[in-house]
């Protein structure tokens, strides 16, 4: 039994990466009907401008720790999003109008750019990412937690409430769900479509930024493909959760999270991203609209 | 089957031509080694495109999983020569006809699925088909199989170019392709209309599979060495691409498509460290400036004593 659970916790921790990237993804789909492929590329940039403000804090000799992951994570949200904007500015924005495969194509267009401008610059080795906060082992009730991973929860709920609140109770959040439900109703009635399909973009890609560097610190490595399984994976959480609802995408994502953990423990760690994908097709199959998702009749 | 008109034989004798051209040429040993390569490159790259054509732009089934097919036909062609001794192109058919199985499988969501979630679905069977690959001891696992005889040559792709070209071109002009196309415009209006839009679906993504699985197998047999990295997810979106940018709809424009984005990657290999940039950066631009494609769902006939302008009533594909 303290085996299971302690395997839940595993998966906990893993997937709540899992959810915070398919929190951009949902919003993004949600609003534009985009299956944003470039997003797992600013997960990826999100880890490597977290590397750079950890080692320029450290240089600059800074001292609490607390200080600097926190930082460091602001840092790169805030440069994620200004990156999460550029891109929407220039690559889909122009392609509002066109047809869906022709937007999908810029998306991989775009995510293939981001991750051959890293190898460009920082060349495709792997790159270490420091310890910041160092680990400590708990054992409560014989189940093991190590305060990495109490963090990674701590900031994925804080994350999470915070989504939460922009959404639902502010003005912008107010537009991101009127445009999401119909966005020409929504220009009528005075809504800046334009910005807040880019505000979408810019929290979206925030989220997606603190996932990078949460997962930098998990796995101690940071590279320039290193977006593309979990951006794919974060996709597979968003539509288990049922794609476009924001509490679908933070399920989805643990529960992805924890069923992975579970192949693994098993000892079937290489089937664990087809199951991953079986998972996918089986929701699509059976129910398409996700665990959380109505059934919306097409319109003849 | 009814018969070909001008256009197909004129079509037919300047492809033999073309071919002619270049065999004596790789024959005479004008054309070198690399040439030759981009040569067959280019129309394995044309059968990926065209099959995937008949399913994304004709029939409007967003698939993106071309790759798990391609590396069925690959996997299981190199196994019959390797390990049965089997004749090339029993080989190579039967590994086309496995990847139309798998087609087959693939298809039937497609029954429920519309759009972005087929797309999506389809990915994933590419990625699962990938993991089995990995995880199959008897192909070498993640290491791949090495080894395979090299069979392919100049003659061989361009014969199966051809019949791709071929069947696909006369598929798409028959009745049933017609009733594919109007599968493609309007699923709903199709199945009033008495359309079995359930078959149609099917068959598109059973003759796209063949044609991929053989591709797969061509390209097996030219390289000695097959991995199951070589068919992930960018595999299928390479091939995507090729369809996209000559215009989706357009058997022609897969065929420009294939040989214009094979020379482009080819010409960027002197620059490798830019190579992918500058292929990713013309991706975008050209879909921001020409979404349609090159050709948009025009076709390049070879009617030339025909007057020009004769639309044949196709129109482009809704989003």
């Amino acid at each position: 039994m303290d085996y299971v659970i302690q395997q839940i916790i595993n998966g906990i921790s893993v997937g709540s990466i899992y959810a915070l990237i398919a929190l951009g993804y949902t919003m993004v789909y949600g609003i534009i009907k985009l299956i944003n492929f470039a997003h797992g590329d600013v997960f990826m940039v999100g880890a490597f401008v977290g590397l750079f403000s950890v080692q320029a804090l450290e240089a600059q000799g800074m001292q609490s720790k607390i200080a600097i992951f926190l930082i460091a994570l602001l840092v790169s949200m805030i440069a994620s999003a200004l990156l999460g904007i550029v891109i929407e500015r220039t690559a889909y924005k122009p392609l509002r109008n066109a047809s869906r495969i022709a937007v999908l194509i810029t998306a991989i267009g775009v995510s293939f750019m981001l991750e051959y401008l890293m190898v460009y610059f920082l060349g495709p080795q792997v790159k270490g990412f420091p310890e910041i906060i160092e680990k400590t082992q708990y054992t409560i009730f014989g189940v093991q937690i190590d305060s990495n991973q109490i963090m990674i929860l701590l900031v994925t709920v804080a994350l999470m409430v915070i989504l939460q609140f922009v959404v639902h109770r502010t003005k912008i959040g107010k537009a991101m769900r009127a445009v999401s439900f119909d966005q020409e109703a929504a220009r009528l009635m005075g809504i800046n479509v334009d910005t807040t399909i880019s505000a979408t973009f810019a929290v979206g890609s925030a989220l997606a930024a603190a996932g990078g560097v949460i997962f930098g610190m998990t796995y101690s490595s940071v590279d320039p493909f290193m977006g593309i399984i979990p951006g794919l994976k974060a996709f597979v959480a968003a539509v288990l959760g049922g794609i476009g609802i924001i509490p679908g995408a933070f399920v989805g994502g643990l529960l992805l999270g924890v069923i992975e953990t579970g192949v693994s423990s098993v000892g079937y760690s290489m089937w664990r991203d087809g199951v991953a994908f079986a998972i996918l097709i089986g929701i699509l199959i059976f129910k398409p609209s996700g665990l959380f998702g109505k059934n919306v009749r097409e319109k003849v | 089957m009814r018969l070909q008109n001008k256009s197909f034989w004129t079509g037919i004798v300047i492809s033999v031509l073309i071919y002619a051209a270049c065999q004596l040429l790789i024959e005479t040993g004008v054309l070198d080694d690399q040439t030759k390569t981009t040569l067959i490159l280019i129309c394995i790259n044309i059968i990926l495109g065209v099959s995937l054509n008949l399913i994304n732009g004709i029939t409007g089934q967003f698939s993106i999983g071309h790759a798990g097919f391609m590396s069925i036909g690959a996997y299981l062609s190199a196994i019959l020569t390797l390990d049965f001794d089997l004749p090339f192109v029993v080989a190579l058919i039967l590994g086309g006809l496995a990847a139309a199985a798998a087609g087959m499988i693939i298809g039937i969501p497609s029954l429920r699925l519309k759009g972005d979630y087929l797309a999506i679905a389809t990915l994933g069977f590419g990625e699962i088909i990938r993991i089995i690959w990995i995880n199959t001891d008897y192909v070498g696992g993640a290491a791949g199989l090495s080894g395979i005889p090299n069979e392919t040559n100049w003659t061989w792709v361009f014969v199966w170019t051809l019949i791709t070209v071929v069947v696909i071109n006369n598929f798409v002009n028959s009745t049933h392709g017609r009733a594919c196309i109007s599968v493609r415009e309007n699923e709903i209006a199709a199945e009033a209309m008495g359309i079995n839009t359930t078959m149609y679906k099917v068959m598109a993504f059973v003759i796209g599979a063949f044609f991929a699985g053989v591709a797969g197998g061509l390209s097996a047999h030219m390289f000695y060495i097959l991995t199951p990295q070589s068919f992930n997810f960018l595999k299928s979106f390479e091939i995507l691409v090729i369809v996209v940018l000559g215009g989706l709809g357009s058997t022609s424009g897969s065929i420009v498509g294939a040989i214009v984005l094979t020379l482009l990657y080819t010409w960027l290999q002197e620059w490798p460290e830019i190579r992918m940039l500058v292929y990713s950066g013309l991706l975008v631009l050209i879909m921001i400036f020409r979404p349609q494609g090159l050709l948009g769902t025009r076709e390049i006939t070879f009617n030339f004593l025909k007057k020009r302008g004769v639309q044949d009533g196709t129109t482009n594909i809704p989003s």
